[in-house]
């Protein structure tokens, strides 16, 4: 992430630190992770402390200080999700892919978060893949949606 | 748009938009709301804008993608006006023959309808189903008739008619008065009353004060505050901007969730509709009154939910609370008096004020007033969001709206408040709801969430569950939350594994 794009996400924010949060996000929404170098950037520009800047980029789950695979699969552990079956779907998952929630495997294909609801609670249980949402999962269901991600 | 000047040029820009509006030209309304839109419903709308063009009659319909309609369970939903002839679980292969059948040949599909399970027969328009029969949708009925991204559609059923009444016949205290005369109390959980909130936040010396939408929805499994601000963006404006000329506010911010990406674009583009008509900004509706919106996406950490911790998030902080010595109706956002209330709180507002106080107050039980919205979800037959009158038995919700329990197994519980709340068995069934009615029997209304469970549904699992949700979200500023759960998942865990030791529930109990 070049500082020139940087610098245009804080200028949208007028280089407002209250905007701190908003600049983060962005960041990571277009990068998909935070760089030291960007974090470093940004404390600059916004005027703000490194460990403030660290503060908020650990703090909040949005931010991923570690690259992310080219396909972020968020998997709902809500409390709907949760009593129609998502723990056994999650084990699926973490099996075809070998990875655990936090962890991107080596190839950078795939990223695996849960999340604690998606607010999709008729569908449950509900998986993400790069936004898009599948619904009603079974664990064996699966190996067949993620065969469609390269 | 030239921004309107008067509020009787509004009621003017109104009678226009009507007078366009043929109410026997069919139109077709899709839900487009998240949950539809997982199910196919941006695929359904492809397909109806090429078949409509297809047979020649894209002048002859309208199609309106409109906001969620609660019954998720069935979607993608489509309408079809002005017959209310309604249709479920659309497929792009359905479009054709909706088309030729029920737009042409004003005839209905069949197969299409929904099918009651008590009687077998077929119900074809909306409001004889009886999920919707039995609910009294008066703050989200609206979503099924305008589209999110039309100001024209919220306009044509009346909307920023309140606003208009608030600033040009109101004082600011008479709108303080009726609000506190309603009892509007917080829909986000804690059900403190909004009037008395406000109150604080008017008579408070600083002269620089703010509104804020509460709108990260977190307790798992409640999403009606989502479907609000992406299905009618412009109540939960309206109601904010009377809010904030009752308290004497200029700036407001919503406050919303970014794994809600359609809800913060709706919210986006309604507060540039309102600029640029006129209703936000400077001189609104040339009534001398100013008042500007901001959004803010939250980063997701569930604590931020609590009203402290979500200002200091605004002030770009990690959202932790602090101790609330002095509310922040007084001490608030950037230590100014700041009002913060829950998105189907401010969606009320508007309602109150057209309607008065007295028809707010008909609604609902001795102390908790007016409807609340539910999402009921879990192991239920038909899920969705449900509102109804406070006071509803939890059985009439459950079983009534929401069809029972699927597959023929038996209730166990229904879980209410989210992760702090608590578990109801069957013999709390009758119990009506209301925010003092469920704090005494344990649980709490919290936003909104219900959560059924079966026979299946393990007991300890779910308490074990919500301890690692409260242990996670945990944002470990006091020791009792951050280490005591800490302990209370371990043992518990070990139990749910059948490692429990004896003594291990006493401790339970007394942590």
């Amino acid at each position: 992430m070049d500082n020139e794009k940087i610098d245009q996400i804080v200028d949208k924010y007028h280089g407002e630190p209250s905007y701190l949060i908003q600049v983060l996000l962005d960041i990571q929404s277009e990068h998909h992770w935070l760089p030291k170098e960007a974090l470093e950037r940004v404390a600059e520009k916004l005027n703000v402390p490194m460990t403030r800047v660290q503060h908020i980029a650990t703090f909040y789950k949005a931010f991923s200080l570690v690259p992310k695979g080219r396909h972020e699969i968020h998997i709902c552990l809500g409390t709907a999700c949760h009593v129609r079956g998502a723990p056994r779907v999650l084990d699926t998952v973490q099996e075809l892919i070998g990875i655990k929630p936090g962890e991107t495997d080596l190839d950078l294909k795939f990223s695996l978060q849960t999340v604690n609801c998606l607010g999709c609670c008729a569908l449950g249980p509900v998986l993400e893949i790069d936004g898009k949402t599948h619904g009603k999962m079974a664990p064996a269901q699966m190996a067949e949606v993620l065969k469609n991600y390269e | 748009m030239a921004r309107l000047q008067t509020p009787a040029e509004l009621e003017e820009l109104r009678k226009q938009i009507l007078s366009t509006r043929d109410p026997n030209k069919p139109c077709i309304t899709l839900c487009s709301g998240s949950a539809c839109n997982a199910s196919g419903s941006r695929e359904v709308a492809a397909a109806l804008e090429e078949e409509i063009a297809k047979q020649g009659l894209t002048t002859d319909v309208d199609i309106r993608k409109t906001g969620c309609h609660g019954y998720c369970e069935r979607g993608p939903i489509i309408v079809i006006h002005p017959e209310k002839i309604a249709y479920f679980q659309i497929k792009p292969e359905d479009v054709p023959e909706i088309i030729t059948e029920t737009i042409q040949g004003k005839k209905v599909v069949e197969r299409l309808l929904y099918t009651d399970p008590a009687t077998d027969e077929k119900i074809v328009h909306e409001h004889d189903i009886p999920f919707y029969k039995n609910q009294e949708r008066i703050v989200f009925g609206s979503n099924s008739s305008v589209d999110p991204k039309s100001i024209d559609d919220y306009l044509a059923i009346g909307g920023y008619s309140a606003l208009a009444k608030a600033l040009s016949a109101m004082t600011p205290e008479g709108v303080l008065q009726e609000v506190k005369k309603a009892n509007l109390r917080g829909r986000g959980g804690g059900g403190f009353p909004a009037g008395v909130k406000w109150e604080g936040t008017r008579n408070a010396a600083d002269p620089i004060k703010y509104v804020i939408v509460n709108a990260d929805e977190g307790d798992p499994g409640a999403y009606m505050d989502r479907s609000l601000l992406e299905g009618n963006p412009h109540a939960v404006l309206e109601g904010l901007t009377i809010g904030a000329y009752a308290v004497g506010a200029h700036e407001g911010y919503i406050y919303v969730r970014q794994e809600y990406p359609l809800a913060v674009e709706n919210v986006f583009t309604a507060i540039r509709q309102a600029e640029e008509h006129g209703l936000l900004g400077e001189n609104i509706l040339g009534t001398g009154f100013n008042f500007k919106v901001i959004i803010h996406q939250g980063a997701g950490a569930f604590v931020c939910g609590e009203s402290t911790a979500l200002m200091t998030a605004l002030e770009g902080r990690a959202g932790e609370p602090r101790p609330k010595y002095i509310r922040s109706n007084i001490v608030g956002l950037w230590g100014r008096p700041s009002v913060l209330n829950n998105v189907e709180t401010w969606a009320n507002v508007p309602l109150i004020i057209n309607k008065g106080a007295d028809w707010f107050t008909a609604i609902g039980t001795e102390t908790s007033k007016g409807t609340k919205i539910f999402s009921l979800v879990g192991k239920i037959t038909n899920t969705g969001l449900v509102e109804v009158p406070m006071g509803t038995p939890l059985r009439d919700i459950i079983f009534k709206i929401g069809g029972g329990i699927p597959g023929g197994k038996k209730f166990k519980a229904v879980q209410t408040g989210g992760p702090s709340g608590g578990c109801l068995p069957e013999e709390l069934l009758d119990l009506p709801v209301g925010f003092d009615e469920l704090t005494k029997a344990g649980s709490m209304m919290g936003s909104g969430g219900m959560i059924v469970m079966d026979e299946d549904t393990c007991m300890p699992d779910v308490a074990r569950y919500f301890l690692e949700f409260l242990t996670d979200e945990s944002c470990g500023k006091c020791v009792p939350c951050r280490e005591g759960m800490r302990q209370m998942l371990k043992l518990l865990t070990n139990i749910t594994k059948g490692k429990g030791k004896e003594g291990d529930i006493e401790l339970l109990e007394q942590l």
